[in-house]
């Protein structure tokens, strides 16, 4: 008997190039097949960028606010009770233990003018609320120009505007002394507030000190909303506590809500869309890998005597899997690149267009890449495994 | 057997030097059904290397199978092959493979040459499957297609060549590893009558230099140019014109 045989062998680049044929003689056909891979991961990717890039900003946001503040109002409405709370609510909320810090609203019902000739009626939406000294730093807010209200001016004709109340009084910097039509007097603004997410009622507000409203706008004080900042661990505690506190006689009157709920109300609804969109992503691959899975059967049809040469040539089963699997890898391969890069443009210019930080995640686009692989490895396995089935003495009697 | 003149002038029979490359020994093969196909019916062949050898029949003959057969394509259902010292049944799947890639050269009606790959690649992929990197492939490539002639035509896309070229490609192709035998089915079958005979004198002219050949035909004109002639029918070998020349020696 003769010396044993060496195996077939087909080199790596071999293997590559023998891969590529199929998609370099059918290019159009092979683009519009990969075309299902790259809608499917730049759905994924740019749903996954966009999202991150809008939680980081509200988390961001989160952060810097603080989750351990309440607020408390009086519950208005027919039978419930006068929208004001009971005069020593605020003593009575900063005797709870883990309270921190207390500061109360109080609605003056005055209205703020430019000046002295603008009508009445047209009040531009704007309130005039008599507040405690420490309320801006309970809301933890900043101020855009100017100071907030402190005790030396306590007692004069001074107000800080809320942002949209300042941009509606066309007031730009709180620091100019520009003053305006409140009452019937004339204030000085000595403060604009950066905008509160916490509470936005206050963006449309002209606030002044407890004393210069009773002073010049002869308002009594009695509170109608109520800001606590707690130790958070204690939050939901002080929650529990507080309507009783406030009003034991009549505990129901009194609503007691956590601003920060709102916005993570707003962050699990953008998580539910995302995993809609997600899930769109995925029905998009899915189908996209049910057009490279088809496409490659037809190949396997179409290539009989190809694939029949080959195994004349000397090719074994395997040799014919791992060419047709390694032609549906490098398909899926480049849908997965192709939907990456277009997944990340989308979010660049998306976010750049939001004024947001561009946030493409690692987990998108390696998720991306090996999400298409491992489409690329199940579609390709059928056909690949239908063409080492292919009888060679079949497949040369074709054409 | 009575060679035409052009192929006596142009043949040189070479002496075999006695070794056989392909041995079949009461092969038959059975197509299962109701009633049972045999296509091949205890056939005996031996061919020595340096032969050009052609098979011919009518179609439904089994050559097409008696090929597959000896081309390790398909299995015998029954018999001994042989084929370059290597006894086919002691052979599995892989190493079959390995078999064809390293000691067998085929050459197709269709000529089954790969698109969009030039002329030299084309040729460089008849050794595809023994692992043997590119460059040295498209170097030995370059000298089969100097062989057949085509020198000029490497960098061509190869399906663009015209007829006689292409079959000319696939031969470059068979021959590029020196296997021990060359199977050539129906090799002038899609050619025009001009660029057939450049073909079947291409296969002389290999065959004067050593080349083994088995050419698989119908057409009996052809078959008759070569210096033996194994006629089958219904299965069976009804004539086998061993020439003198390569009888007795050794």
């Amino acid at each position: 008997m003769k010396t044993p045989l060496e195996p077939s062998r087909l080199a790596p680049a071999d293997m590559m190039r023998a891969s590529l044929i199929g998609l370099r003689t059918r290019r159009l056909r092979s683009i519009l097949s990969g075309l299902g891979i790259v809608i499917g991961i730049a759905a994924m990717v740019g749903v996954l960028g966009l999202s991150e890039s809008s939680k980081s900003d509200l988390l961001a946001q989160l952060d810097q606010l603080g989750t351990n503040m309440l607020r408390i109002e009086a519950g208005s409405g027919i039978g419930i009770g006068t929208g004001e709370l009971p005069e020593d609510s605020t003593v009575m909320v900063s005797r709870v233990g883990p309270v921190e810090q207390v500061a109360s609203i109080s609605e003056t019902g005055a209205n703020v003018y430019r000046t002295d000739l603008v009508p009445e009626g047209q009040t531009g939406g704007i309130t005039v609320k008599a507040v405690d000294e420490n309320l801006l730093a309970t809301l933890q807010g900043q101020m855009a120009s100017g100071i907030f209200l402190d005790e030396a001016a306590s007692d004069l004709p001074v107000v800080v505007l809320g942002s949209v109340a300042a941009e509606r009084l066309g007031v730009t910097d709180g620091a100019g002394g520009t003053v305006v039509w409140l009452g019937d007097e004339w204030f000085s603004v000595v403060g604009v507030m950066d905008t509160l997410d916490l509470s936005p009622d206050l963006d449309r507000a002209a606030l002044v000190s407890y004393s210069t409203a009773e002073e010049f706008l002869d308002h009594g004080g009695v509170p109608s909303t109520i800001y606590v900042r707690s130790d958070p661990d204690d939050i939901d505690a002080v929650r529990s506590v507080l309507p009783a506190t406030v009003n034991p006689e009549s505990p129901d009157e009194v609503e007691v809500t956590r601003p920060s709920d709102a916005l993570e109300a707003k962050e699990a609804a953008d998580q539910a869309f995302t995993n809609l969109l997600l899930g769109l992503g995925a029905v998009a691959l899915l189908v996209g890998g049910v057009g490279i899975a088809n496409v490659m059967v037809i190949s396997v049809l179409e290539r009989r005597g190809e694939i029949g040469l080959r195994r004349a040539l000397g090719a074994t089963k395997g040799h014919i899997s791992i060419q047709f699997l390694g032609e549906s890898l490098i398909l899926a391969t480049l849908g997965g690149l192709g939907g990456v890069a277009l997944g990340s443009a989308v979010t660049a210019a998306y976010a750049w267009s939001q004024g947001w930080g561009i946030l493409i995640p690692m987990v998108a686009v390696v998720g991306g890449i090996s999400a298409a692989l491992i489409i690329g490895v199940i579609a390709g396995l059928y056909p690949a495994m239908r063409a080492a089935r292919v009888s060679p003495t079949e497949a040369l009697r074709t054409l | 057997m009575s060679p035409s003149a052009t192929a006596s002038e142009r043949t040189k029979p070479v002496p075999s030097d006695g070794h056989t490359v392909l041995a079949l020994s009461n092969v038959t093969k059975t197509y299962p059904g109701t009633p049972p196909v045999h296509a091949i019916r205890g056939v005996d062949l031996d061919i020595r290397s340096g032969e050009l050898v052609s098979i011919v029949g009518p179609s439904g003959s089994g050559k097409s199978t008696l090929l597959h057969i000896i081309g390790t394509l398909d299995r015998a259902t029954s018999g001994a092959v042989a084929v370059a010292g290597y006894d086919v049944d002691d052979l599995n799947d892989r190493q079959l493979s390995s078999l064809r890639s390293r000691h067998i050269g085929f050459v197709f009606q269709q000529f089954f040459l790969l698109a969009g790959e030039t002329a030299l690649d084309n040729v460089a992929d008849g050794l595809l499957y023994t692992g043997m990197p590119l460059d040295r492939r498209r170097a030995l490539a370059e000298r089969a297609l100097d062989q057949v002639g085509l020198g000029h035509r490497m960098s061509h896309e190869a399906t663009k060549l015209s007829g006689g070229e292409r079959q000319r490609v696939a031969i470059a192709r068979a021959l590029i590893g020196s296997p021990d035998i060359i199977l050539a089915d129906e090799p002038t079958g899609n050619l025009d009558s001009k660029s057939g005979e450049d073909v079947v004198r291409l296969i002389e002219d290999l065959n004067a230099d050593g080349t083994t050949i088995v050419v698989i035909t119908h057409d009996h004109a052809i078959a008759a140019r070569f210096p033996r002639r194994v006629s089958l029918l219904d299965g069976g070998v009804v004539e086998d014109t061993r020439p003198v020349q390569s009888e007795g020696l050794r």
